[in-house]
């Protein structure tokens, strides 16, 4: 891909942006007096603050991006990540969880955990959130570096550096607040970023009804745009549930209702809004009860329509891409430099008389599919007009015939925004890598300040001792983010590993929750043995089971590979998304189970006293008589669960 | 918190819209697949927002903090 060309315009709104982040930090710096300040905003903002920030936090450039790119590849479905995967969550959190989080006190998830169990179950979860954090940050700035060198032609090491120091400027300055706010920022930033090139889009396309009409060519022909090779009904992409309905081999995602109810809908959506500290925190921060519970209400309603945003592109970019006329190719997958200058080589070595024998080299020296009658054309015209280093080098990214789904976003960026509008959806962009890097490191900072440091390391020490503590654990988090984006750049592999792992551990999780916040036989010994049984059976599952057409190893299977026997077909599933969603079905069910059955075998070492506010049933319920009827959070989780239904109804 | 949040969004994005409706006019870009001038649009969308924003922002002072 050529760097981008940006105008003044462009490089002045990026400006401004940087300006503003920073001139936020500086601004809430006379505002922090104590670590509570600095690490948990003092609990002391609105909710519709703490709301735009909470679903901020998790639409991270990777959701940006990957969204667009699973629009792509598969349809309207890809908004069940949305409908079923997070409101319905979102919704359980603010009307059951939040008094908990919000009324124990607890500054923190494993704070809360330290409460309702032990310092066991607190310290593990505290330990495997804080390595997870690091390396978020550290694969969100290793991302934006990398886009930075693609898009505006920056070295990778500059960019990093200088996008850390701004992270690292506002944070220090401004704390969890400063990155609530920059937050709220990139919200508006990326919806009003977005939302031109999604109605430019559908516009050039001709509407919804033709988009619809093209997305049935793509779900007939799929192999056309190297989607797989097999054919599906017309509706396969225009559909959200019809396909998933069908069952696993009608849709292009490869699951039934099961996995995307249970596994998506239940386990690992529960799991994640309910329990992840990242996002928590937001709501955590609210100024009073009652804002920390419309937090994730408010959240909802965006989070619901967002589909529009970040999926529509991808469903843009197919349907282009099978009209004719519109002159648009989904993007080609990019040669590294290295590949890059390996294939540059061969070109110039071969002569023109063998381009069909210099075909497999180049293809083999590139790693990607490649077009042979394009490769022949490079090879017979840097013969007779001896091509210039960058000419070959755009005229082989050309040939690729891999498509690269996740740069459809970047594409159609390309395609629509003129200068101007370019600088603000970069920007956009750009501003939600550095709050994804800023929201990761204000978690940390917490965790490690209050659950690590304070509650182990260091305790009984003065709150201005804490609060020093927390400022330079923003600059080591920063530092500790940047070596692991230099890790994600060389050892991506590795990287790989580890995000597995994290899986494994974060499967489990919310059915430890679940039972902690409403059944108060669980003990902290049931709860701490059954998240690591859980644990272990993630991985025993992973170790067990692969998806058709994955190799053994990291995607899976690999125990039968050691006894070496044939993977037996019980333990192939239709696609790596199927295999996700049973994984964390799975691991919950069994430390659901595990749990328990500790529980009841152990004694309580907690009174019904010591667990009131930690425990449904033994938590006086909250009174919400005195707000206004559609204002109580029961109410406004009923209706904004009824228009999830309806918009599932609609796509359905 | 202090710092009224509505504030530098509404600064900064009838900041952008401006800038924007400044292309939209000065408009020397190569055409797009698209004949409509969305710098043009989108900035007057832009500077109507940030606007509405400030507004929010001078409100919200002169109530006061509750």
């Amino acid at each position: 891909m050529q760097p981008i060309h940006l105008a003044w315009v462009d490089y002045t709104i990026l400006l401004a942006y940087t300006a503003f982040v920073i001139g936020i930090g500086f601004t809430l710096r006379k505002y922090l007096k104590s670590s509570s300040d600095f690490l948990t905003s003092g609990r002391s903002i609105p909710a519709w603050v703490t709301g735009l920030a909470f679903i901020s936090a998790n639409l991270g450039a990777l959701e940006v991006v990957g969204m667009a790119a699973s629009g792509a590849q598969y349809g309207v479905a890809t908004a069940h990540f949305y409908w079923v995967g997070a409101i319905p969550a979102m919704l359980f959190l603010a009307v059951f969880m939040m008094p908990f989080y919000y009324g124990s006190k607890a500054r923190s998830v494993p704070e809360y955990l330290h409460m309702r169990f032990d310092g066991r179950v607190r310290c593990l979860n505290s330990i495997s959130f804080a390595v997870m954090t690091v390396f978020a940050s550290g694969i969100s700035m290793d991302l934006l570096a990398r886009m930075l060198n693609v898009l505006l032609g920056l070295d990778y090491n500059f960019g990093l550096l200088v996008t850390s120091a701004i992270v690292l400027v506002y944070v220090l300055k401004g704390g969890l607040t400063s990155a609530i706010y920059t937050e709220v920022l990139q919200f508006f930033m990326i919806v009003l970023g977005f939302s031109p090139v999604v109605w430019l889009g559908l516009k050039d396309v001709g509407g919804w009804d033709t988009l619809k009409q093209k997305l049935s060519i793509v779900a007939q022909n799929p192999a056309a745009l190297s989607l797989g090779d097999k054919a599906y009904s017309p509706d396969a992409w225009g559909s959200a549930w019809k396909p998933i309905l069908a069952g696993p081999e009608h849709n292009p995602m490869g699951v039934s209702v099961f996995p995307i109810v249970f596994g998506l809908g239940f386990v690992l959506s529960f799991g994640y809004w309910c329990t992840n500290f990242l996002v928590v925190q937001r709501a955590m921060a609210a100024k009073n009860m009652s804002s920390a519970r419309r937090t994730p209400l408010i959240a909802a309603v965006p989070k619901m329509l967002f589909p529009a945003i970040v999926i529509l592109p991808g469903m843009v970019a197919v349907a282009l891409a099978v009209m004719p006329g519109k002159d648009y190719r989904l993007p080609p997958a990019p040669i590294s430099a290295a590949a890059m200058s390996r294939a540059v080589a061969d070109v110039q070595a071969a002569s023109p008389g063998n381009a069909a024998g210099a075909y497999p080299t180049i293809k083999a020296d590139v790693g990607l599919g490649m077009d042979q009658a394009k490769i022949a054309a490079i090879i017979t015209d840097n013969s007779t007009k001896a091509l210039n280093d960058s000419e070959l080098k755009s005229r082989l990214q050309d040939a690729v015939s891999d498509t690269y789904y996740n740069g459809v976003t970047l594409s159609l960026i390309e395609r629509y925004c003129p200068a101007g509008l370019l600088g603000l959806a970069l920007t956009a962009l750009l501003a939600s890598f550095m709050s994804g890097m800023a929201g990761n490191v204000t978690a940390f900072n917490t965790i490690w300040t209050y659950d690590l440091y304070q509650a182990y390391l260091n305790p009984n020490q003065s709150d201005r001792h804490y609060f020093v503590v927390g400022q330079w654990t923003t600059v080591v988090g920063i530092i500790l983010s940047i070596f692991c984006a230099y890790f994600a750049s060389h050892y991506s592999n590795a990287m790989n590993v580890i995000q597995l792992v994290f899986g494994f551990v974060n499967a489990p999780l919310f059915a430890t929750f679940l039972l902690g916040m409403f059944w108060a036989r669980t003990t902290g010994t049931g709860a701490f043995i059954g998240l690591i049984l859980g644990t272990c059976t993630s991985a025993l599952y992973h170790a067990l089971t692969i998806y058709t057409g994955g190799t053994p190893g990291l995607q899976g299977a690999y125990l039968w590979h050691m006894m070496g026997k044939d993977v037996p077909a019980a333990c192939v599933l239709p696609s790596s998304m199927a295999q996700n969603f049973w994984l964390a079905s799975f691991a919950f069910g069994s430390c659901f189970v595990f749990t328990a059955l500790i529980s009841l075998a152990t004694a309580r070492t907690k009174s019904d006293e010591q667990l009131k506010g930690l425990v449904y049933s033994l938590t006086p319920k909250l009174k919400d008589e005195e707000t206004h009827f559609l204002l109580r959070p029961a109410v406004l989780a009923t209706i904004l669960l009824i228009c999830c239904v309806i918009l599932n109804i609609i796509f359905w | 918190m202090g710092l009224d949040i509505r504030w530098p969004i509404g600064l900064m994005f009838t900041l952008i819209g401006a800038l924007l409706l400044i292309a939209g006019i000065s408009d020397g870009t190569p055409p797009r697949p698209l004949p409509v001038n969305i710098d043009l649009i989108w900035g007057a969308v832009l500077l109507v927002f940030g606007i509405l924003m400030l507004m929010g922002a001078m409100s919200g002072k002169k109530q006061g903090p509750k």
